[in-house]
């Protein structure tokens, strides 16, 4: 049950849209609005995605966030989120991110499902999602809360389309049979300095439950994951901060790497 | 410090490790204690293993990750000696609470070597083609000194904190796998409590062995082959005690796992 009537969940959106396109920070939204319910904070980021499908902007993926243990604890949350990837999100492997375009970035090392078949939740597992997957790609997202700080609560971040700001995928696939998804190890390294490490176990005990948890979710809502999906399933590491002038690299096991540089 | 402090401090920790007591740390004790000082307390407390029929059957890596560098203040790792009386098997029971004081588990690569290794003038080439196999490895370190209250001096004369290890039943060829970038997963007590990857230890566990040979090459001494080369831990320091079951993989390379008793 929601708490917000349709009119405060359009203000919201183009409040906390508005902060994310104009590159400016908001106080987290649950401090006016303490009464809001996790399906008010869903509406008001499928509002931000009817209003960028409205200007002509393409939904290109979905993305979890908050999957891993690290992450749960740096930002003291204790459940998992999912959001939308916009068109203009996309970077390309080894290409430039406006740092200026974004309010404080952070880098993640993840990796992405590209499906073959729908995912219809509720009760989906990982041999589902397994069977459903067309191909794993090796990926990275830069996220940016538009909350000041990065302090949010989990119904502030579901609003704020779950800090999503850009992605880079790298141009290596590999089936999930080919894989040992759960120790696939990845590397961060940020101007040469390794700086985070983990292996695919990081993300809910195996990368492939994050899916299946994204499929459950949206089912709470009558969405599923159409095939020919592309899914980042949230990150393995720590997120790191990074300013303008900075570059990455992610190493994948068996995955090869991604790169980018922020100007 | 002069020989006859070496002597006896090499003894002390040797009592120590035998009747399971800790010391205050050398480092409060002699305040010119160096490394070096420390590396001749470590031959000492392993040559009274080695008198006591302790045979070496390898060395360990110690101090490789940045964390554990940052912490003792130091830039550079550390060994130890591995006895024939530290190793154990895939499944087998680790008496702990019997043989050590203060214990903690790691994961960790191991190296076995099919040629000897002789720095300095060693590349991570030559440690490829040494290597015989890689084998997926918990070493159980353990401290002499009360309440890991160390520096690298304390550690480096407590033959790098050496406790004792088991090896998986897994070993593949370092040709077979990416050691840099190969993932670790370790579980305790059938939870996921730390993931990490290969560049953890020094960028690369190749890097740390290298570091060994080319280390200990200028005392004259050789890694051989054979040996067993623990080469540092990926994940952070878990403490363990009896009952404690727990387990390891590394993705391309296996799994072990060790029951604490």
């Amino acid at each position: 049950m929601g708490n917000l009537n349709k009119q405060q969940i359009e203000n919201l959106a183009e409040h906390l849209e508005n902060a994310e396109l104009q590159a400016h920070d908001v106080t987290k939204i649950t401090d006016e609005f303490p009464d809001m319910t996790y399906e008010d904070a869903f509406d008001i980021q499928w509002e931000i995605r009817r209003r960028k499908e409205a200007r002509g902007n393409k939904i290109v993926g979905m993305k979890m966030g908050l999957t891993s243990w690290a992450k749960m604890a740096q930002m003291g949350v204790e459940h998992p989120c999912y959001g939308f990837l916009a068109d203009y999100f996309s970077i390309p492997d080894g290409g430039e991110i406006k740092h200026d375009e974004l309010i404080h970035p952070k880098v993640e090392a993840e990796l992405a499902f590209v499906t073959k078949a729908p995912l219809q939740g509720p009760g989906i597992h990982i041999g589902d999602v397994l069977r459903a997957t067309d191909f794993v790609m090796p990926a990275v997202e830069i996220i940016d809360s538009r909350y000041r700080d990065f302090k949010f609560d989990l119904k502030s971040v579901i609003a704020d389309n779950s800090s999503s700001s850009r992605f880079v995928a790298g141009g290596n696939m590999a089936k999930p049979e080919d894989l040992d998804l759960k120790n696939l190890g990845v590397v961060m390294e940020i101007n040469g300095e390794v700086v985070q490490l983990g292996a695919g176990a990081a993300v809910l005990g195996h990368p492939a439950s994050s899916v299946a948890m994204l499929a459950n979710m949206l089912a709470e809502r009558g969405e599923h994951i159409p095939a020919g999906t592309f899914i980042m399933i949230g990150a393995i590491t720590a997120a790191v901060s990074v300013k303008k002038g900075d570059n990455f690299t992610v190493r994948y096991q068996g995955l090869g790497t991604v790169s980018g540089k922020f100007v | 410090m002069n020989k006859e402090q070496i002597k006896a401090c090499g003894d002390e920790l040797y009592n120590a490790l035998t009747q399971k007591h800790t010391l205050k740390p050398l480092t409060e004790r002699f305040d010119d204690i160096s490394i070096e000082d420390a590396y001749h307390i470590s031959l000492q407390m392993v040559e009274r293993r080695v008198q006591a029929g302790a045979k070496i059957i390898g060395k360990k890596i110690g101090v490789t990750s940045k964390t554990v560098q940052n912490m003792l203040n130091v830039h550079q790792p550390d060994f130890g000696y591995l006895t024939h009386d530290m190793a154990y098997s895939q499944g087998e029971e680790m008496p702990i609470s019997q043989k050590l004081i203060q214990p903690k588990a790691e994961g960790e690569i191991a190296f076995i070597l099919k040629k000897d290794l002789i720095g300095p003038g060693i590349t991570n080439a030559d440690v490829l083609a040494a290597t015989d196999c890689v084998i997926p490895c918990f070493e159980v370190v353990d401290s002499r000194i009360e309440n890991w209250n160390i520096k690298i001096q304390d550690t480096v004369a407590d033959n790098a904190s050496c406790g004792l290890f088991v090896l998986g039943d897994k070993a593949v060829s370092p040709s077979k796998v990416d050691l840099s970038t190969c993932g670790m997963v370790v579980e305790k007590n059938g939870k996921i409590i730390s993931t990490g990857a290969g560049a953890a230890a020094l960028g690369s566990p190749v890097n740390c062995v290298t570091w060994l040979a080319n280390t200990l090459g200028q005392f004259g001494i050789p890694l051989k082959a054979g040996e067993v080369i623990l080469s540092g831990s990926l994940v952070p320091l878990e403490p363990v005690t009896a009952g404690d079951f727990m387990s390891v993989s590394i993705g391309g390379i296996g799994n072990a796992s060790v029951r604490f008793v």
